[in-house]
């Protein structure tokens, strides 16, 4: 090996372990990240609902989406979903204990899965807890692909279309106010508030009154925990929601292939390299 | 040929030798032009449709239900496995030093060098706000921990590999020796990077799914959904390889000489062994995932049946035959093999994006690509095609490349 053979052996490995570097992706976890701050988050109690629509109603006119017609009962014959002009749904659902209405929208993980998959950061998990949507978003829609709630919505029929969802009001939360849907809600069945005391507020209505409620916040440990979070009187599965999505935050089902990342990027050229001046020498 | 670029001297030289390239060579009303033509055409027209009409219908039948159709499924999805071919020659003859392999190296880096472009213009149509396309590129923002972002630089960075890998060529065209040479001396490096790029991003359009976790039927889902993609790539790669070179060597044949056609039967030989190799791992592994994934009630079920047509009838199946098209050197068995273990392929990468991918949802809401994009899927397609006509029949691709530049 002269010297101009030993330079561009050295200059390829060197160039690979650059690149590794380069490529290689900070894998930050997401408690750490927001550690010390205090989540912010909704108690939807399923038991006070009545079903009355006035918060679509709300975030329709918070958001300038097409105003609902909240008179006509009709629409529960139906499970809707939240779509990109309706980012709040409420849905009637029969049960053992009779007629049960839940509040549906975006549940603002503590970990999203959304976040995470996003390659420019359109989706952020805001410090205080919620998760927005900005327009550096390529419309990849690898966000909808990846949410455990099936939320976030792209404006199919638009050239120029937008991710929407609930960002639980993050423009109202800026100016002070509450929830367009909290703010609207006759009943008390949602209530804002930090996350933790709302936790506290849920297991405390259920110890006062056991016989109501089933032993279960859901949000409160599902998929890493949610800032919504919900009472019911019957179980969640009979009310729409999945008791199967376990406690992990939904980011780490990456993290596995991401670490393996740095690994690839800075071994194989080594290695590769290390092959072919093996073979090399032997045929010399 | 020789004669020619030995002429070029100034850029008007350069001008007019490009200007005479840029005519058609050979007939131009063949069955595949008459087939073709038109069907680019009309794609074309309808990719303009498509970006000022918007994702939905009646440009494609995608939902908020099914966010990826065909233009990820395969497109995307399975094109990238099918270049595959591309690292895996490449460390055969340049890391390895099989030299037998030599004569098909070009074809195979330009077919996949091509596919990343071509493909890469599949994401632009496919991306709802495509005019931010270059943002995760530009540092608006940097999304540092998502796996797309990652998958989207190694895409970059493995394209310009390959174009790197195949600049050689560009320059014998041409006829610039000193860049020629140049060019040749990068080879190596850009083989080693493409190789690791390769192996991430292969792996990580697998990767990709990872969080659609309960949307996946159990059958498919499985931590290691990035290992199989990436074990996959290197079967499918090959059996692109072996399929697109049995059309080439017609195509072209008389491109090929004496020495090339004899050599051809071993080479094809070579890759049968190769692809059977992988698939027996392929196979074993994913037998390991179903059985630690204690699945069993779920095979007498629809999608149990989808599933073992897939894992026997389109990978175990062509795997034993390509172990006895090796054994018996029969070429025949060798292509049939290939063309099977394509559509094996075809069917998983689809499964991963809306075949498998939420099953639970009834036929009459589940997705099914419009016209629109098939047409724009073939069109793709075909440009593809062309434009690795036009380079085969000007560069030293199949054909021997002029004497100078013949080293070793």
């Amino acid at each position: 090996m002269d010297r101009r053979e030993f330079l561009k052996t050295i200059g390829i490995g060197i160039g690979g372990v650059a690149c590794g570097d380069i490529l290689i992706p900070s894998i930050v976890k997401a408690q750490n990240a927001f550690g010390g701050n205090e989540f912010f988050g909704v108690l939807v109690d399923t038991t006070r609902c009545i079903g009355c629509m006035r918060c679509e109603m709300a975030c329709a006119e918070a958001h300038n989406l097409p105003l609902p017609d909240i008179s006509n009962d009709s629409v529960f014959e139906k499970k809707r979903n939240t779509t990109e002009t309706r980012w709040t749904v409420v849905n009637r659902y029969e049960t053992e204990k009779g007629k049960i209405f839940v509040k549906q929208q975006c549940m603002h993980c503590n970990q999203p899965a959304c976040v995470a998959a996003c390659l420019v950061k359109a989706m952020k998990k805001r410090k205080e807890a919620h998760v927005t949507w900005d327009t550096n978003c390529i419309g990849c829609r690898l966000c909808m692909v990846s949410c455990p709630f099936d939320m976030p919505k792209l404006e199919y029929n638009s050239p120029l279309p937008k991710i929407q969802k609930c960002n639980l009001c993050w423009d109202r939360f800026q100016e002070g106010k509450l929830p367009a849907c909290v703010e609207a809600c006759p009943v008390e069945a949602l209530k804002f508030g930090a996350r933790r005391d709302l936790l506290d507020e849920a297991n405390s209505r259920i110890f006062q009154n056991p016989h109501n409620y089933v032993h279960h916040v859901y949000g409160g440990h599902e998929v890493g925990g949610t800032s919504y979070i919900y009472l019911s009187a019957v179980p969640f599965e009979q009310i729409g929601f999945r008791g199967d999505l376990g406690t992990t935050p939904y980011p780490e089902f990456t993290t596995g292939f991401l670490h393996a990342v740095p690994f690839v990027d800075v071994l194989w050229p080594l290695i590769l390299l290390g092959i072919n001046r093996a073979i090399r020498r032997e045929e010399d | 040929m020789n004669g020619k670029t030995a002429t070029i001297e100034s850029f008007k030289d350069f001008m007019i030798f490009i200007r005479s390239e840029l005519k058609p060579k050979g007939r131009i009303f063949t069955i595949f032009n008459v087939i073709s033509a038109p069907i680019i055409l009309l794609g074309a027209i309808l990719i303009v449709y498509r970006l000022a009409k918007g994702l939905g219908w009646p440009v494609t039948n995608l939902s908020q239900d099914f966010p990826w159709g065909i233009w990820i499924g395969f497109d995307v999805m399975t094109g990238v496995a099918f270049a595959g071919g591309a690292y895996v020659l490449t460390f055969v003859v340049y890391v390895l030093g099989a030299k037998k392999y030599h004569p098909i190296i070009r074809a195979t880096v330009l077919n996949g060098f091509l596919a990343y472009v071509f493909y890469t213009g599949a994401i632009f149509l496919d991306c709802g706000r495509w005019w931010n396309i270059v943002n995760p590129m530009i540092g608006n923002e940097f999304g540092v921990n998502s796996v797309l972002f990652l998958v989207a630089w190694h895409f970059l960075l493995y394209t310009l590999a390959e174009l790197v890998e195949f600049s050689p060529a560009i320059a014998e065209w041409l006829g610039w020796k000193k860049i020629r040479k140049i060019l040749g001396s990068l080879t190596l490096g850009a083989v080693i990077f493409g190789i690791t790029l390769s192996t991430l991003h292969q792996s990580g359009l697998g990767a990709l799914v990872m969080m659609a976790k309960w949307k996946i039927h159990p059958l498919w889902y499985t931590e290691f959904i990035p290992v199989l993609f990436f074990i996959s790539s290197i079967f499918a790669g090959l059996s692109m390889v072996i399929f697109e070179g049995t059309i080439s060597h017609r195509v072209f044949s008389q491109q090929i000489d004496e020495e090339h056609h004899r050599t051809y039967d071993d080479i094809l030989v070579g890759l049968g062994k190769i692809c059977a190799v992988a698939m027996v791992g392929y196979f074993f592994l994913k037998v390991l995932v179903f059985i630690h994934g204690k699945h069993w009630s779920l095979i007498n079920t629809p999608m149990g049946y989808w599933y073992l047509l897939e894992l026997i009838g389109l990978v175990l199946i062509p795997c034993l035959i390509f172990v006895q098209g090796v054994k018996d050197r029969n070429l025949l068995s060798i292509r049939v093999a290939a063309i099977l273990t394509m559509a094996g392929i075809i069917i998983n990468r689809l499964n991963y994006v809306f075949i498998a991918y939420k099953w639970y949802i009834p036929m009459s809401e589940r997705y099914f690509p419009t016209w629109i994009e098939i047409v724009i899927t073939l069109a793709i397609v075909f440009a593809e095609i062309w434009v690795f006509r036009w380079i085969v029949n000007r560069m030293p691709v199949l054909k021997e490349s002029p004497e100078w530049a013949r080293e070793e």
